[in-house]
């Protein structure tokens, strides 16, 4: 059974049709490109999937329970990570606590036992802070454990956004132009960074990307939008040679 | 001389500040004008640290705290004179207090509710219209001595209780601060919608801060109930309010150190001023104004000493 499947997703802005009659399925453990260019609704894609956005209508099916319509902490919770385009880490919090944070769901203790500092809570906390120790060494972000997010050099940022999304150990990850802003050299260990993470966390993924390169790199299918429609599936490659896909990027031909 | 133990340090500090503040007054070496002032010190501590975990720790902007300091001192004030025995008073003096605490966190649900569709300025104006819906509803109840007030509670409130209960709530905010929960809390002030999307559940840390700072306005209600032995509710109204949101803003947003000396220096320098009467007033919001434009963070800004964090955070 496919692990995301959504049917027939649509979502309006007052009058404005952000997306429409949108499909996707994603196998698990697949690696999957959206593409296509500004405004044609990706980024809505993503606020419907994780429930920052209510859907006009559809449906969006999450490893065999319907997800629709349920708030945002839940559906996370329910074992999806996502970044973001413009960084959100949490800027006067430091790395460490940003990234424990991503794992706010996993935390078994109650209140009480909180306010009490129980040995239960303690060997949670103990635990729970060396996982997060850990996934900063494998990001090779340890020494900026005790550095607030505001302070790191922006490839960090992105880095640490995506560990923080991997601290829940989520199945899907929702990857919202991780490449954004970044050179050459930094967007080839990204993407070696993602491929290796895709095998050791068994991840599925969803990627956002305008660097062509890295999609075609990293995807094995790649679905494509434009206002607010899907006008392409299939490979990358074949993408690259679509005439509908190419008028999207360049426009048509005798248009102006 | 061998060291102490550090997991003995501080219970042997905390039981050393109990008997100080037992001693000094027994053996005469404190004045009772002293000893009125560090109440006020201890309470506005109290006041001050609940009041920084919704406004520092969770980013909201809570003008009402009064509100949920005359319902602990109310609810405390009742149960001393008209429920629980006269000559037990002393005895059952935490059971009253955390009895006013409790309502105060009944109360703090009502702002609770609303704050999780509404953030901000807005936010602010329904704690300020609770604070005087508070004021109004204690105004027009006769059987509580309506605008006259309520009076006839034992002199319960001494130093060792007001000293306690700074330690008990110093203690528990840390905890609840350096936990899972506290970071979450924090995590709204950074961005809710990533909070939300990192799986932060947003709505029930709303309901734990303002139910946990208002439980604890509670208690310094009753304290102060127990220790004037007459309330009105005047008393509870926004210029109480405001006198809080300075000593938060003074002493730094996020920080139990930096409430503990913004309430301290405030208390203090109010007393100070005594002589100016009237103009006394004009300080505070003065104050608040300047804090404001010239240093929004106060002399603490988000910083902590490293004695109020747990050893596990002090890496």
């Amino acid at each position: 059974m496919a692990l995301l499947h959504i049917s027939d997703l649509s979502h309006r802005f007052g009058g404005l049709q952000a997306l429409a009659d949108f499909f996707l399925t994603l196998e698990g453990g697949s690696l999957v490109g959206l593409i296509g260019p500004n405004g044609a609704g990706k980024t809505t894609v993503f606020n419907l999937i994780t429930g920052v956005y209510r859907p006009t209508t559809g449906r969006i099916m999450f490893a065999g329970q319907e997800i629709t319509g349920w708030p945002s902490h839940r559906i996370m919770a329910a074992g999806l990570g996502r970044t973001f385009q413009n960084i959100r880490l949490f800027k006067d919090l430091n790395a460490l606590d940003n990234i424990r944070l991503g794992a706010f769901s996993h935390y078994g203790y109650s209140f009480f036992q909180a306010l009490c500092r129980t040995a239960s809570f303690r060997r949670q906390e103990q635990q729970f802070t060396s996982r997060a120790l850990e996934m900063l060494d494998r990001f090779g972000l340890r020494k900026y454990a005790q550095t607030p997010a505001r302070n790191l050099p922006y490839g960090e940022q992105r880095r640490l956004e995506i560990a923080r999304a991997l601290m829940s150990r989520p199945r899907l990850l929702l990857l919202d132009e991780p490449a954004a802003g970044m050179n050459q050299a930094e967007t080839v260990a990204l993407v070696k960074l993602l491929r290796e993470l895709w095998q050791e966390f068994q991840l599925t993924i969803l990627l956002i990307e305008h660097h062509m390169g890295v999609v075609l790199d990293l995807c094995q299918r790649v679905q494509v939008l434009d206002f607010g429609a899907t006008i392409f599936d299939g490979s990358p490659q074949e993408a690259q040679q679509h005439p509908q896909v190419l008028e999207a990027y360049l426009g048509k031909d005798g248009e102006e | 001389m061998k060291e102490i133990p550090s997991f003995l340090r501080y219970p042997l500090l905390l039981v050393a500040l109990l008997c100080l503040s037992w001693g000094l007054p027994a053996s005469g070496l404190m004045n009772l004008y002293i000893q009125q002032v560090l109440m006020y010190v201890g309470i506005n501590i109290i006041l001050t640290l609940s009041l920084n975990l919704v406004n520092g720790y969770m980013g909201e902007f809570s003008v009402g705290h009064a509100g949920f300091m005359a319902v602990g001192a109310y609810v405390a004030s009742l149960l001393t004179v008209a429920v629980f025995p006269r000559e037990w008073g002393f005895l059952l003096f935490p059971v009253v207090l955390v009895g006013g605490g409790l309502a105060a966190a009944l109360a703090g649900l009502i702002v609770a509710f609303p704050s999780f569709r509404t953030r901000g300025d807005y936010l602010a104006i329904v704690t300020l219209a609770f604070n005087m819906i508070v004021k109004s509803v204690l105004e027009n109840i006769d059987a509580i001595g309506g605008p006259r007030g309520y009076m006839g509670m034992a002199k319960l409130t001494n130093l060792v209780w007001v000293v306690f209960w700074v330690l008990v709530t110093l203690l528990v905010l840390r905890n609840f601060i350096y936990s899972n929960f506290g970071r979450g809390v924090v995590s709204i002030r950074e961005d809710e919608l990533a909070a939300n999307l990192v799986s932060v559940d947003t709505p029930r840390l709303k309901i734990y801060a303002f139910c946990l700072s208002a439980f604890f306005a509670g208690i310094a209600g009753g304290l102060y109930a127990h220790l004037l032995q007459f309330i009105n509710p005047r008393s509870f109204s926004i210029l109480k309010s405001t006198d809080m949101l300075v000593m938060v803003y003074l002493g730094g947003i996020g920080s139990l150190t930096g409430s503990i000396l913004g309430a301290t220096l405030f208390t203090i320098l109010m007393e100070l001023l005594r002589p100016l009467e009237l103009w006394r007033w004009v300080v505070g919001p003065l104050l608040l104004v300047l804090l404001m434009i010239f240093r929004p963070t106060g002399i603490m800004g988000l910083k902590e000493s490293r004695w109020v964090k747990p050893a596990s955070e002090r890496l």
